[in-house]
């Protein structure tokens, strides 16, 4: 695994250039997306955060290649995204396990499906369930698994094959806290070891900043790019760093560009006076995520 | 209840570990397992639900047993008239005349092999074709009308039809069987299709998978408990499409036989015909439940 991350270090460069998405309704055209530019470096982190129906994940699923963008161009080492590929591992919400193979099954699909022999491929995916602590559960099937370890599975299903980029959609969404905090702990640590570019969406603030080299932090409906923020921290990563003022400083920095947006996105259904006092009642998240 | 049971539970679990001290292991020395008491107990309290509905399932159906018994030997007539139904033990001693002779056991042996033909023959040919249905919009545009044309009409109604069709009569039999498990096998696959979660066919692509592996390695496998569910309730239709085809029809097979005592005025065959195609239905809806359980050794229950 180290030697096939050690090739791709300097492979993984996204460049998402003026990308717009809209789809037709009987109301009309409605613009999803619009005049979206990002990148991802080789080996760079990178999170996408904004408010619900933002558009981050419509601009992740066209990455993907499960979506064509409207206008505007999406490549990957400058060849133009067409259609889903073994490139572009992706992670689910939803974690997207396959019910009917065991763990070490769910691991091995990707090689599978490149042509890999049985023996080699089930060497290289129990290899990736040790190094997660999964190999005691390999021939399990995952309904017996905890959301958690569901989770890992799924991230190590997804960069069993080598992928150029990692794209992972809310991946900690339904986790509990404290899980969450552990999850993200595990994928700065993998990351670490494999340097694969990483495109990552998410509402929560503190996980994209604990997580990345840069924040994209898009707009409310049709989503564009408002920010793009630097995260200076050193690496690797801890939670203890969450409690610093450096961590904290853009922390507020951020929040005060999402409040924004969340208040937009949720429209006239708040008042100002019903948004009084929210300061003190957010605790680091954001509007969208408390109500 | 439940608290006390487990409490219990509980008690006898730690008793004997704090009695004796564990006990070391060794090669040489052979391990005596006895059951003791308190296993036997704690068998029970942990299988206790299943013993419950074992215990009800058994007093149900000996209740049903003596009130048949007693319905028949009293001969009561409330409306409903149980002067010629024959009584438990006739059905019995009938059992026994017939198990003695070949011509009973040769009925059952040719309904069951009409059921295993027609069924599958349905089974090779629905499964497929709701399969490919499922996933390519065209055949099911194609497809689903006339299905949906046939499928109302009901086995019985195929008869004179079948009659017509079929050179021989345990061909046109066969046919009959099969049209009834076959819209049952269709529509299930067809929904088990539809019912495929999109974020796993999103997940096969993005690991490289394409239109073959995905069918193979996600259709078909997702599809799979909806594939049975069909398969189980389309042995059910099968059964009884098989019954109506042999009493009309018919010179052989249960259904023929359970008619032929009727028109013979041998009352407690009818009774005897009927509980051995209970039996039979019963007996081919485990087997298909005990396969998919093999098969699909993910799925719970």
């Amino acid at each position: 695994m180290t030697a096939t991350s050690a090739a791709t270090v300097q492979q993984g460069k996204v460049t998402v250039t003026d990308f717009g998405l809209s789809y037709d309704t009987l109301e009309g055209l409605v613009e999803a997306v619009r005049d979206a530019s990002i990148h991802v470096d080789p080996g760079e982190f990178v999170s996408i955060i904004g408010p619900s129906g933002c558009g981050k994940s419509t601009l992740l699923n066209a990455v993907a290649g499960f979506l064509k963008p409207t206008r505007g161009e999406v490549a990957v080492d400058g060849d133009p995204v067409a259609r889903p590929s073994a490139d572009r591992g992706m992670v689910f919400q939803q974690y997207s396990l396959f019910p009917w193979k065991t763990v070490r099954e769910n691991v091995e699909f990707g090689l599978k499906m490149k042509g890999m022999e049985r023996s080699k491929r089930e060497t290289s995916a129990r290899t990736l369930l040790g190094l997660t602590g999964l190999l005691a559960f390999e021939n399990q099937y995952p309904d017996s698994l905890s959301g958690g370890m569901k989770q890992r599975v799924g991230i190590i299903r997804a960069l069993a094959t080598g992928p150029k980029v990692l794209l992972l959609d809310e991946p900690f969404g339904s986790l509990d806290a404290q899980t969450r905090l552990i999850m993200q702990q595990i994928l700065t640590n993998m990351w670490q070891r494999l340097k694969t570019s990483v495109l990552f969406v998410t509402h929560d603030i503190d996980e994209a900043i604990f997580l990345s080299d840069r924040v994209y932090c898009m707009t409310a409906r049709p989503g564009t790019i408002k920010a793009e923020i630097a995260i200076p921290l050193e690496r690797p990563r801890h939670q203890s760093m969450m409690m610093s003022s450096e961590f904290l400083a853009l922390r507020r920095g951020l929040m005060s560009l999402i409040r924004e947006e969340s208040l937009k996105a949720i429209g006239g259904e708040v008042n100002d006076i019903a948004l009084q006092g929210l300061d003190i009642d957010l605790h680091g998240r954001s509007l969208a995520d408390v109500i | 209840m439940n608290g006390a049971a487990r409490k219990l539970t509980e008690s006898v679990a730690r008793s004997p570990a704090t009695e004796t001290p564990p006990a070391v292991p060794s090669a040489t020395e052979p391990i005596p397992a006895p059951l003791t008491i308190h296993q036997v107990w704690r068998w029970l309290v942990l299988h206790r639900r299943q013993l419950r509905t074992l215990a009800i399932g058994t007093a149900s159906l000996a209740l049903f047993l003596l009130s048949w018994h007693l319905l028949t030997k009293y001969r009561v007539t409330v409306h409903v008239r149980f002067v010629n139904v024959p009584s438990p033990e006739m059905v019995f001693d009938s059992l026994m005349r017939v198990s003695r002779d070949n011509k009973f056991l040769s009925h059952v042996f040719l309904s069951c092999r009409r059921i295993f033909i027609g069924f599958a023959i349905a089974a090779t040919i629905a499964v497929p074709l709701g399969l490919v249905m499922g996933r390519f919009r065209l055949v099911r545009e194609i497809v689903f009308p006339v299905s949906e044309v046939l499928r109302p009409i009901p086995a019985i109604a195929w008869v004179p039809m079948s009659i017509m069709l079929w050179p021989s009569n345990e061909e046109s039999i066969v046919f009959i069987t099969l049209l009834g498990s076959f819209f049952p096998i269709l529509l299930n696959t067809l929904h088990g299709m539809a019912m495929v979660d999109p974020v796993l066919i999103r997940a096969a692509q993005c690991l490289g998978a394409r239109e073959a592996s995905i069918f193979r390695e996600v259709y078909f496998p997702a599809a799979l408990p909806h594939v049975f569910t069909g398969l189980t309730v389309g042995m059910g239709v099968a059964w009884v499409s098989l019954i109506a085809a042999e009493m009309i029809s018919g010179q052989f097979g249960i259904g023929y036989f359970t008619w032929e005592a009727y028109s013979l005025v041998q009352y407690a065959d009818i009774a005897l015909g009927m509980i051995c195609i209970g039996v039979l239905g019963l007996g081919s809806s485990a087997l298909i439940r005990g396969v998919g359980r093999v098969v699909m050794p993910w799925a719970k229950t």
